[in-house]
């Protein structure tokens, strides 16, 4: 593999990297101060992406489309977190995965009864149509360059946000340990009211960013959710940190094991086997590499919940 | 006491003897009942809507009738889960009865609801998944398929890229049976330097590293079989990394299902077919226009294949003058496939699936701004599929 090819694979992973720490960054808020296990946290990613089109159609401009979908994503999970989740914090965690199973369930449907089972596109901005020639006879989409750098801006506002503000400074000891905060003085339900609705919206966010590259389909939140598990494990449940580096590190380990995986296999074994065996490697690779971080920090690489 | 009861009793025969004689009458005049098995739940339930939809403008145009006797069509939903199929196909067989079992869009569905079907004798007929052991060593005379076999539109595209003089091509597939099935139907007509080949995970969406890959190798062509959403992904991730001036070929990747997603990205794209909404003949313009005018979508194969067979069916049961209870009568007039299909060319070989014509198509944008696959050249002839050889049809 030449060295440009590693360059645009980097640069693939670093951009599945940025929508994975999007969505991620919610969840580990979520679980991490909350103690709340939201497997519908990538329903509002599909939602993000459902809005965008339904909004970019009715508009005929993405930028009107990204606009009126943040709020519509923060509405729906202020919605849900009123009308369910709130009335899960104090269940233990099956209740709850079987509670968020059921949103994910009943969300999936809903949007086929609303937009139809055909999978939707939103068309991507006028302004960032075009593509820089990143090797020879291959374009990187300036969109994704978007991808990349909306989604590092959005984390420096986290950052900014969590470590600079009073709210973050709340957070932040609410994931370390709830009941002393609110043993505080400090209105904890309205604290995870807010990092709910804003985790949505973020997932929100990340979903309208994909949308224009991927197809919008119902259910097509589910697969990332599970990554994004993986990226809040290793790095440490609550850490907005943890959560940025790991989503970077599967990125990069899951776009770079799946082009080289099966190179890598070609030495041992005869190329059609390699092929298969080198696809089967490569999904498996990031849960190898949980595996592998777990064994030596088993809180995630910054852990943050006081024991 | 006595004789009151046997009064009773003899009261309660009379009555059951005056009820019956007007259902035997009834049963005579009894509408004729079809099961039609479209999926309408999960991510790919446009394909069935195409399908219902292809089928029902098939029993509009025979005036819901079928050889003269009035034609029910009891909608089953099978849910992509092969046991929901078995359960509610079962209930249709058992409790409603119905004559004829048609539809059905995927593979394992067929494979599960096969045997329930044609052991209970009643007919099965696939508008669209055509695996490949029905066509050979599981060929059955209780099934008939107005499809294809699944392979055959990979194979149509691996003779495609030969006759096109492609050297080198990048074959691209998800790791799953049908996606390494689609490599290897591409391979058996293929010729040329297959580059390298490429699986993704079935839940990959993002294909960028796969598209850097392909534009490293710069092949003369990639083959592909990205069905649904993700062949929305690929199409228009493949436009937007400046790859189209590599020649796109595919299977079950862009046709009018998901055009409508993929829209200007597919442009030129190519794929290999039975059917195209341009083939020139009078029965397919027909069908066109009134599939057009009333569901108010570009209609795809899926729905070409399923008016097809509710043609099909009610030729065959006009041949029969109505009765459906001479089994071994109503296969032959079903095989005579005595229609006029929207494909043109249409026969049934001795494993009770079509012998007709593939083409290579090219999707185009309309006039009126809608986007479908256009037929470019013939690439097979009236052709009979691979596995047909290996058919011992055994006697109904």
């Amino acid at each position: 593999m030449s060295l440009t090819l590693l360059l645009v694979q980097g640069l693939n992973g670093l951009q599945l990297g940025i929508l994975l720490f999007l969505v991620a960054a919610g969840l580990t808020l979520v679980f991490g101060v909350m103690d709340f296990i939201n497997l519908a946290h990538g329903v509002q990613y599909m939602l993000g992406a459902y809005f965008a089109a339904y909004f970019a159609a009715q508009t005929d401009s993405f930028w009107i489309a990204l606009l009126l979908a943040l709020p519509a994503t923060l509405l729906v999970g202020l919605v849900l977190e009123f009308l369910v989740f709130r009335h899960l914090y104090d269940r233990d965690h099956m209740a709850q995965v079987l509670a968020t199973f059921g949103v994910i369930l009943i969300l999936n449907d809903g949007v086929k009864l609303l937009f139809g089972s055909a999978p939707l596109q939103v068309p991507m901005p006028a302004a960032l149509t075009g593509g820089f020639p990143i090797m020879d006879g291959l374009l990187y989409p300036h969109y994704r360059l978007a991808i990349i750098a909306g989604g590092l801006a959005t984390a420096g506002l986290l950052w900014w946000l969590v470590e600079r503000t009073r709210v973050g400074m709340l957070i932040r000891a609410g994931a370390t340990n709830a009941p002393m905060v609110a043993a505080l003085g400090v209105d904890i339900r309205r604290l995870f009211m807010l990092v709910f609705g804003f985790g949505a919206m973020l997932a929100g966010f990340a979903g309208v960013m994909a949308a224009p590259i991927l197809s919008v389909e119902a259910g097509m939140g589910d697969n990332l959710l599970i990554l994004a598990f993986v990226v809040i494990v290793i790095g440490g449940i609550g850490s907005i940190r943890g959560a940025f580096l790991a989503a970077l590190l599967v990125g990069l380990v899951e776009t770079l094991g799946r082009t080289m995986a099966p190179d890598l296999m070609r030495l041992f074994l005869d190329p059609s086997a390699a092929r298969q065996v080198g696809a089967a490697l490569a999904s498996m690779l990031i849960y190898i590499a949980m595996a592998a971080i777990l064994a030596f920090r088993p809180a995630g690489l910054f852990p943050v919940r006081a024991s | 006491m006595m004789s009151i009861q046997f009064g009773r009793r003899h009261a309660l025969g009379l009555a059951a003897g005056a009820l019956a004689a007007p259902m035997v009458a009834r049963a005579q005049a009894a509408p004729v009942k079809i099961g039609l098995v479209a999926l309408a739940t999960g991510p790919a339930a446009t394909l069935g809507t195409h399908l219902r939809d292809g089928f029902l403008l098939g029993m509009r145009h025979l005036d819901g009738k079928l050889g003269g006797r009035a034609a029910e069509v009891l909608l089953i939903d099978d849910e992509l889960r092969p046991d929901a199929a078995v359960t509610k196909v079962r209930a249709a067989l058992e409790r409603d009865k119905v004559d004829f079992v048609v539809g059905v869009v995927f593979s394992n569905i067929l494979a599960a609801i096969m045997r329930p079907v044609t052991d209970s004798q009643t007919f099965l007929i696939s508008t669209n998944a055509g695996p490949s052991p029905f066509a050979g060593r599981g060929c059955n005379p209780y099934f008939f398929a107005t499809s294809y076999v699944n392979d055959q539109n990979h194979a149509v595209m691996g003779k495609a890229a030969q006759d096109a003089g492609y050297g080198r091509v990048m074959l691209l597939a998800p790791n799953y049976q049908a996606g390494r099935d689609a490599v290897a139907g591409f391979k058996s007509e293929y010729k040329g330097t297959v580059v390298d080949e490429m699986f993704t995970p079935l839940t990959q969406m993002d294909f960028s590293a796969e598209l850097a890959r392909i534009a490293a190798a710069r092949p003369d062509a990639v083959f592909t079989f990205m069905p649904g959403g993700l062949g929305v992904a690929i199409v228009r991730q493949y436009r937007q990394a400046g790859l189209a001036n590599i020649p796109f070929l595919s299977a079950f990747t862009v046709d009018e299902a998901s055009l409508p997603a993929q829209g200007e990205a597919a442009i030129g794209f190519q794929t290999g077919t039975s059917w195209t909404p341009t083939l020139p003949n009078e029965q397919n313009a027909r069908f066109v226009r009134d599939f057009e005018a009333q569901f108010n979508y570009v209609p795809a194969s899926y729905a070409a294949h399923a008016y097809d067979a509710a043609i099909l069916l009610g030729s065959a049961v006009t041949k029969t003058g109505g009765n459906l209870a001479d089994k071994s009568a109503l296969r032959n007039a079903i095989k005579a496939a005595d229609f006029r299909s929207v494909r043109g060319n249409f026969a049934f070989g001795a494993n009770h699936f079509p012998v007709q014509d593939f083409w290579l198509a090219k999707v185009a944008q309309r006039p009126d701004g809608k986007f479908q696959t256009e037929h470019v050249r013939k690439v097979y002839d009236n052709v009979t599929d691979p596995f047909a050889a290996q058919c011992r049809m055994p006697a109904g």
